[in-house]
């Protein structure tokens, strides 16, 4: 098993014309993932040649569910439109909504957030790499190539330190890694993730890796002490951060005393989950769970 | 982005807020010209982004043109908790009945907006929030509905103003909520929102912060920027696109993406303890591409910082492979030349890492030190800052 993504899925793509949705649903197909349709109502009708594989174009979400079947939406739509982007999939009942997509304004995802309330959308992001269930699917940006399928389940802020902690624990094996974005309002937590992998057969230990801003952190800790049994190491970026500035993510900011790694990392060995002083130090701890 | 009060009170009146007749000023001429032209006593207040202005001596009443001129004179230059004061405020001073307090706010750990009012206002609402949580009224706003009438009502209601002022905060609660949505602000905060004798309920001061995501529909909004006292290498940064911050060490830092370059920070900091407390320099990340032009950007503006000893370029290539971020390297160096004058310690991770390590092996570059892994890096590049 796996977490929110396995080898049944399939996958459209909204912005799947434009540049960066080209790139990478290119190589979503070469990682094996059931790529069934794009989503583009100015291309509505044709289809996109990807090295053999034809992808046909549609000019809704809901169209494209029907005819395909598609149960996954991946969105690279660019900042202007992408809430309408995600209201739309919503609409259309789409299960997963990955929303790669970097520098939306926070009142728009907040809107679309609201919006997905009592629906049956579970979204992803924005501002994040997406997800992977190593040799089943891949749902994003990550690379597909870093790690093979396993015991590991990894949730993460941020999407280098996903792939490098992928890196470091590659021999080991993933059951799904999700990055889940840096903005200040996302759709799925780390409570969302951890409890998934709490109840996946599959995954045996999990990392979670935070940064600072927010407290998502802090009540994951909360979250693993009271409903975690599987053992749960972590990762907390920022340390150096100065107050007040921003930390490249638009949600990594320290603001007064609020969101520091320190209270972070407190409120988590607070709970019982060890966690690292490095990358390599987190991975290490790891392995003498899972090694 | 946080605005000065003088442009928060400016982006409110444009949306219908009460306040109170004033300017912005830059010299004590132009402060007594419109202590002049408001005719009556005036307040001056040093616009700067951080609280404690009036312990600090930065908002001093003045009588007439000339004593605000004085006054304008004193605060000009004032170091408010290391914030100078380039700018005052000049506003017709008003005496208070009553103050009160209002904002909206995101509220990033529900995932929604957040009204807060008080008709116990002037005072820290941190302090109030804790000391007396009660006299805080605290209604979230259902982002797909927002603020009118009704939910105005609601909000004052709920933190129970005075009845004679009912229908004027409600009337400014819209008002406000109006431009926190249309602004894209993240923080639209009114302290004190106050009484005036004549019953007249006016915003004094305010605090606004806007999004910068939302940049792209208020083009206006570029203009509010503070430029004159950033920071001069992250203005050059920004200039090039460069997500730079500039902090107070002698490492410099490239990374890519945010996270990991974040985690570069705290690794070198924790590897330079052992050597003297040596610090990183800088944030910069160049993203998931990593391409040459923008290694070779990033690089001369964290060369040109004269507080760099030494530079830590850390990448894990995902997107892009490792050799591709190696050549990028190499070419970088290659276009600075003669400007590249410190060591560059390059740990290489990811996908194709053989090669890339191969290649800038190869070029042999006699600043670049390559080293296998993230700590041993970090530890090699403090010891060369330190030395």
């Amino acid at each position: 098993m796996s977490i929110f993504l396995n080898e049944n899925s399939k996958v459209i793509v909204q912005g799947m014309t434009g540049s960066e949705g080209m790139k990478h649903t290119q190589r979503m197909l070469a990682s094996g993932t059931a790529i069934v349709g794009g989503v583009n109502p100015r291309k509505a009708g044709q289809s996109v040649d990807f090295d053999g594989t034809s992808v046909p174009v549609f000019g809704g979400v809901a169209e494209a569910m029907k005819e395909t079947g598609a149960d996954v939406s991946v969105i690279f739509v660019p900042p202007p439109f992408a809430k309408a982007a995600v209201i739309e999939a919503v609409d259309a009942q789409v299960g997963l909504a990955v929303v790669i997509t970097e520098g939306i304004p926070v009142h728009d995802s907040t809107y679309f957030w609201a919006h997905a309330q009592g629906g049956s959308t579970r979204i992803i992001g924005p501002n994040c790499p997406g997800l992977i269930s190593p040799g089943r699917s891949n749902a994003g940006i990550i690379p597909a190539n870093i790690t093979k399928q396993g015991k590991i389940g990894l949730v993460s802020k941020s999407g280098t330190l996903t792939y490098q902690m992928m890196y470091e624990l590659r021999d080991i094996g993933f059951s799904t890694a999700i990055g889940i974005g840096g903005d200040p309002v996302i759709g799925t937590t780390h409570i969302d993730a951890l409890q998934a992998f709490q109840e996946d057969p599959e995954t045996e230990a999990i990392v979670m890796i935070g940064e600072i801003g927010g407290d998502a952190e802090e009540r994951a800790a909360d979250f693993v002490k009271a409903n975690v049994s599987k053992p749960v190491v972590g990762y907390v970026a920022g340390f150096t951060a100065p107050e007040g500035k921003t930390m490249g993510h638009a949600g990594a900011i320290v603001s007064g005393s609020a969101g520091t790694a320190q209270a972070k990392k407190e409120a988590l060995e607070a709970a019982g989950v060890r966690v690292g002083k490095t990358p390599s130090e987190t991975a290490q701890l790891m392995r003498e769970i899972v090694g | 982005m946080d605005l000065f009060e003088y442009q928060a009170r400016d982006l409110l009146a444009s949306h219908g807020v009460p306040v109170l007749p004033g300017g912005v000023a830059e010299t004590p001429e132009q402060a007594e010209a419109i202590a002049r032209e408001i005719g009556q006593t005036v307040v001056v207040k040093a616009q700067v982004k951080t609280g404690g202005r009036g312990k600090a001596g930065g908002v001093k009443l003045a009588d007439n043109a000339e004593d605000a001129k004085a006054r304008a004179q004193d605060i000009l230059g004032l170091d408010i908790k290391g914030h100078i004061t380039h700018r005052v405020m000049v506003a017709q001073a008003s005496d208070i009945a009553e103050e009160y307090y209002f904002s909206y706010l995101l509220d990033r750990s529900n995932r929604t907006f957040l009204a807060m009012a008080s008709k116990e206002g002037g005072v820290e609402i941190e302090q109030l929030a804790v000391e007396r949580p009660e006299a805080l009224a605290r209604i979230p706003i259902d982002a797909t509905v927002g603020v009118d009438n009704q939910k105005a009502a609601e909000i004052v209601d709920a933190a129970g103003f005075p009845a004679e002022v009912r229908d004027q905060v409600i009337a400014i609660a819209v008002q406000l909520w109006d431009t926190f949505a249309k602004e894209d602000a993240t923080l639209v905060e009114v302290n004190p929102l106050a009484k005036a004798p004549d019953g007249t309920v006016l915003a004094l001061d305010a605090k606004v912060t806007l999004d910068e995501n939302a940049g792209f529909r208020h083009a206006e909004h570029a203009a509010l920027e503070d430029a004159a006292s950033a920071d001069p290498l992250e203005a050059r940064a920004k200039e090039k696109d460069l997500n730079y911050v500039k902090l107070e060490g002698e490492v410099g830092i490239i990374g890519n993406g945010a996270g990991l370059v974040m985690s570069t920070l705290d690794v070198v900091a924790y590897a330079g303890e052992e050597f003297g407390g040596v610090k990183p320099a800088n944030f910069l990340d160049i993203g998931g591409g990593a391409s040459a032009e923008v290694m070779a950007n990033g690089l001369e503006i964290i060369l040109s910082d004269p507080a760099v000893k030494s530079v830590f370029v850390n990448v894990f290539g995902g997107i892009t492979a490792c050799d591709a971020v190696a050549n990028g390297i190499v070419s970088a160096l290659s276009i600075l030349g003669d400007e590249a004058t410190k060591p560059l310690v390059v740990r290489l991770d990811g996908n194709n890492v053989e090669e890339g390590r191969r290649i800038l092996a190869e070029a042999n570059h006699p600043l670049v030190t390559l080293v296998d892994t993230m700590d041993g890096a970090a530890r090699r590049a403090a010891e060369l800052a330190a030395a």
